[in-house]
């Protein structure tokens, strides 16, 4: 009996100090999915951030790209996983379905402060007037091309293509083909899978002189004879000029990543890839324009607080992510990731906006729009079937834009009902 | 010197073709195996240039993948969690399978039919519920929460069953007359009698313990915890897909394997057994 | 009171004893899940916030859904031509290699080494394989011979077959390896006898060979059908997720993950499980029974 009492007082006292303990250190978890500099930019992040805030641990996970959608999903609602977590910005809608965000407290996330500061296109993460995530950081396309291949082409190797007519020209050029007409260097790399159905959405069709969706988002406005014409104009490409083969070197990066490839449009994201890859030598230039219309098509990783996070857990994780995108954090993660700061004042300044690599990104990202996506994964689908039924089934690509303009319509209609 | 065991011989060159296709074929099949191996020595620029064998081989990938940190510690739970794994296959699949071919009761093709089933779920499937189960049993981040689905498997009863079939039921009565408990009939004269499916079993469910990916990575979010194959896919990703270093990966995940298929195959011989065939 | 049983009583409770533990386990670690599956099937749900009852929508859906009618086309052709040719290609390869002494082991690792690597890498060397001249060796090898070049993965015609292979030629090994276990399972008497008898090799494999593979080849048909339409590693890492082009490799278990962990729909998800459980279920039993009474 005696021995149960002091049994007792030595529980209660170690779970006294537990608790004061506990009342002192919050312990939150951010998950991201793995990629290397991200990761380290994130340690270094969160060194910063525990330095600034003694009472705040942060517990970093970071899981493999095809299966961290599933993770979270699995996660989430067994009451685990992360307070704040990592959401490409076109999956937004498919995490508020989810019940997988909750809206940021105003306090720290002001929507006019956001809207003044971020670039604009990060207004898609409002909705019914709060943010529900912010982005550290945001990536465009640009224009690669390969300046030992140019010069051998008799190119200039710095005189990139500035319009669709020089890109198809220089192309012609840089194709080489054996004696039995099999490629062996395209002029320039496609891959509908990649970054190339971005191109066409928001750049081709609007080049051509029409427009992906109308204004509200809500209707498909490329079943037009500018969507006809730009759709025509990339599937030609392969087929009629012969420029480039869909599946060559089995993808664009690859392609243009083994020097078979002139050209390609690609994002900021694949600088590291590129510049890993030894003997590469190759420039990066703003998207070719067309009948003076230029358009560029941005892209961001968001952050964003789930549910489980509530009272002081919320607070510490709101400071987190206030942290992870003030300007001193964006300039390191431009340092270490190479990707471009989400807040127009640190991005456009001088040594970055004329920096040969990211220079072209940056400029791009002036008058880049960022589609809205109702289903990201279904709706770059359907834009890659309709490419393989021009390419592969010889379908006519007004008949193939129809097909899909109807079959994407439905998605949005099913979405905004 | 034979090539053959005899049994209805055919020509010595008939053998001979057979044995030299055979080669062939089975060159072929290894291949692939071959140019992953080959690429895994090679430096970056050398990977595209899809040659079979490397130029300059390197061991630059392996080394910058055993310095991984974790890498020691990956492998290591791999390792524990797939000996684990198979010694409760091998015990409970063969308990199993045998009751299943050798005793007689109501229910029986039930049962079997229902555990047969069990193959029929897809994994994916599963997850979700094993992880709700695994949180409120607080199994998450612990070698038994990786390895529990794959304690007892369809798959090694089904196998087990039918070696078990061929089993004469004449020894095992002679085994019961002469008293011994049916577990000990099972342990001492059944299991003996089926060694090339045990060789088999163990060899296939090591193998699928090694290479499973979903699960551990779902059940596990300490880094430590990590099996190999989760532990690998660190290097590939949105936007980077190294693939020297997938390659590496695969080659080094292979070698252990390649050991225990080597140790194990030695069993898969013929069984000793008496059919009864008195002359 | 155990002595007051007939020993058939006894034998009865020693096979129950034995087997309460394994159906435990079975019932908690797949059954549960799977009811809760099925029940999840007749719901909405999209796996955060509750589950909204719809009844049969999921399977209605189902029956006016284009993709699941062609990916359930796939997925019985990756069926009915996997099992049949790596059926017959590892009876080949088993029957003709048990016979053999000098270098068995090398060449039995040399047949099981595929089936130890994994999807990712495969799918990744064999890709390059496909790709056209000069760089594909198939496609090289097609020219040689004086033939057309093919597009393989990038026709919605071959590309079906073009995936099957790499799976094909990766379970091969596992195939393999299960029938010499059951060819040497055969006691070396009966060959005797049979040789005794004047069979030659036809004869002796017909009537000897055959009938005892019996339980074997049981096991392999219902195993690789299992298998094959559950494909999914090889599909997936050779089409990067997509089943394209066109969803012309799509098969069931693609789809499925894609509705439930891309578009977020388990109801939808689980009820294409529920009926993939069906179809597997009622294949197995017929091969069971056909092969019992043959």
């Amino acid at each position: 009996m005696k021995m149960g009492k002091w049994l007792l007082v030595a529980l209660g006292l170690t779970l006294g100090i537990a608790g004061t303990a506990g009342a002192q250190t919050v312990e939150i978890e951010y998950w991201q999915y793995t990629f290397a500099q991200r990761v380290q930019a994130i340690d270094e992040l969160i060194k910063r951030f525990e330095a600034e805030n003694p009472g705040i641990k942060v517990k970093h996970t970071h899981v493999p790209y095809d299966d961290f959608r599933l993770k979270i999903a699995a996660a989430i609602p067994a009451g685990q996983g992360p307070d704040v977590v990592q959401l490409f910005y076109g999956w937004l809608q498919d995490y508020l379905r989810a019940k997988l965000l909750q809206p940021l407290p105003t306090e720290l996330f002001d929507a006019a402060e956001i809207e003044r500061d971020f670039f604009p296109l990060v207004k898609q993460m409002k909705v019914d007037g709060r943010y529900y995530a912010v982005p550290t950081a945001v990536r465009s396309l640009s224009l690669f091309w390969n300046k030992k291949l140019f010069a051998e082409a008799g190119l200039d190797p710095a005189k990139p293509p500035q319009t669709l007519d020089e890109l198809l020209d220089m192309a012609r050029k840089l194709t080489k083909r054996d004696a039995g007409g099999n490629l062996l260097q395209a002029g320039i790399a496609l891959d509908m899978g990649l970054q190339d159905h971005h191109w066409l959405r928001e750049v081709l069709i609007r080049q051509m002189g029409g427009q992906p969706y109308s204004a509200d988002g809500r209707s498909v406005a490329y079943n037009t004879p500018a969507g006809h014409r730009a759709v025509a104009w990339y599937t030609d490409l392969a087929t009629k000029q012969k420029v480039g083969e869909f599946g060559f070197m089995t993808d664009g990066v690859t392609a243009f990543k083994s020097g078979k490839a002139g050209l390609m449009i690609d994002g900021s994201f694949r600088l590291a890839a590129f510049d890993a890859q030894v003997g590469l030598d190759y420039g990066v230039a703003e998207l070719p324009t067309h009948q003076g219309k230029r358009s560029n098509f941005a892209s961001y990783w968001v952050n964003g607080i789930t549910p489980k996070a509530t009272g002081a857990k919320r607070d510490a994780a709101a400071k987190f992510l206030k942290f992870i995108t003030t300007p001193g954090a964006m300039e390191l993660w431009l340092e270490k990731v190479g990707e471009l700061p989400a807040r127009k004042a640190v991005a456009e300044r001088d040594p970055i906006r004329n920096n040969p690599k990211y220079g072209a990104f940056i400029r791009g990202l002036g008058y880049a729009e960022a589609t809205f996506f109702v289903n990201e994964t279904a709706q770059r689908k359907l834009f890659m079937d309709m490419v393989d039924r021009v390419v592969l089934k010889a379908q006519p690509a007004s008949e193939s834009v129809a097909q899909t303009a109807a079959e994407e319509q439905k998605l949005l209609d099913a979405f905004f009902k | 010197m034979s090539l053959t065991v005899g049994r209805g011989r055919p020509g010595r060159p008939r053998r001979m073709i057979v044995w030299a296709l055979l080669f062939v074929g089975g060159v072929l099949m290894v291949m692939p195996f071959v140019y992953m191996l080959s690429t895994s020595l090679k430096q970056n620029v050398e990977v595209y240039q899809l040659s079979l064998l490397p130029r300059s081989p390197t061991l630059a990938n392996y080394r910058r993948l055993t310095a991984a940190s974790g890498f020691p510690r990956w492998f290591l739970n791999s390792l524990v969690i797939a000996v684990l794994t198979t010694l409760s296959v091998l015990f409970f699949d063969s308990l199993v399978g045998y009751t299943l071919a050798k005793f007689r009761f109501r229910g029986r093709r039930l049962v079997f039919l229902t555990i047969l089933s069990t193959l029929m779920i897809p994994t994916e499937m599963l997850v979700l519920p094993w992880y709700v189960m695994s949180k409120n049993l607080g199994w998450l981040d612990t070698y038994w929460g990786i390895m529990f689905p794959g304690m007892m498997t369809g798959f090694g009863t089904f196998l087990m069953k039918q070696f078990f079939e061929g089993v004469p039921d004449e020894l095992l009565e002679a085994a019961r007359v002469d008293g011994l408990g049916e577990f000990r009939i099972w342990w001492r004269i059944a299991m003996p009698l089926v060694g090339p499916a045990l060789s088999a079993l163990a060899i296939f469910t090591f193998l699928g313990n090694w290479t499973a990916f979903l699960w551990p990575l779902v059940s596990t979010t300490k880094r430590e915890l990590y099996t190999l194959p989760v532990g690998l896919a660190s290097f590939s990703g949105e936007f980077q897909t190294e693939w020297e270093m997938v390659m590496t990966g695969a080659s080094v995940a292979t070698l252990p394997m390649l050991l225990v298929f080597i140790v194990l195959q030695k069993y898969i011989v013929r069984g000793v057994m008496l059919t009864g065939l008195k002359g | 009171m155990l002595d007051r049983l007939s020993l058939r009583a006894r034998r009865t409770l020693s096979a129950w004893a034995f087997l309460a533990l394994p159906i435990l386990f079975y019932a908690a670690i797949r059954f549960y899940p799977t009811a809760d599956a099925l029940l999840t099937s007749l719901t909405d749900w999209n796996i955060v916030g509750p589950r909204r009852f719809v009844g049969l929508d999921n399977y209605r859906r189902l029956l006016t859904d284009p993709t699941f009618w062609k990916v359930m086309g796939n997925t019985f052709q990756y069926l009915i031509v996997g099992v049949a040719v790596s059926f017959a290609l590892s009876f080949l390869i088993a029957y003709h290699l048990d016979r053999i002494r000098v270098g068995h082991a090398l060449l039995r690792a040399l047949y099981f080494v595929p089936h130890l690597t994994t999807a990712v890498a495969m799918a990744w060397v064999w890709r390059w394989l496909y790709q056209p001249v000069p760089i594909g060796v198939f496609n090289g090898l097609l020219v040689w011979a004086g033939l057309p070049q093919q597009p393989f993965l990038r026709s919605t015609e071959q590309a079906l077959y073009a995936v099957l292979a790499p799976a094909v030629w990766a379970g091969l090994g596992f195939q393999v390896v299960i029938f010499l276990a059951g060819l040497k399972a055969i006691p070396q008497e009966y060959y005797e006898a049979a040789a005794i008898d004047g069979a030659g090799s036809w004869r002796t494999l017909v009537n000897v060979t055959l009938p005892l593979l019996r339980p074997t080849v049981v096991f392999l048909v219902v195993v690789s059908s299992i298998a094959f339409l559950r494909i999914f590693d090889y599909v997936y890492s050779m089409t990067n997720g997509q089943g394209g082009p066109l969803d012309s490799t799509k098969p069931l278990v693609l789809k499925i993950y894609e509705t439930a962990f891309g578009h977020f729909q388990m109801g939808y998800a689980t009820a294409q499980t529920v009926v993939l459980f069906v179809i597997l279920l009622a294949i197995s039993l017929f091969q069971l029974r056909l092969l019992r009474s043959a």
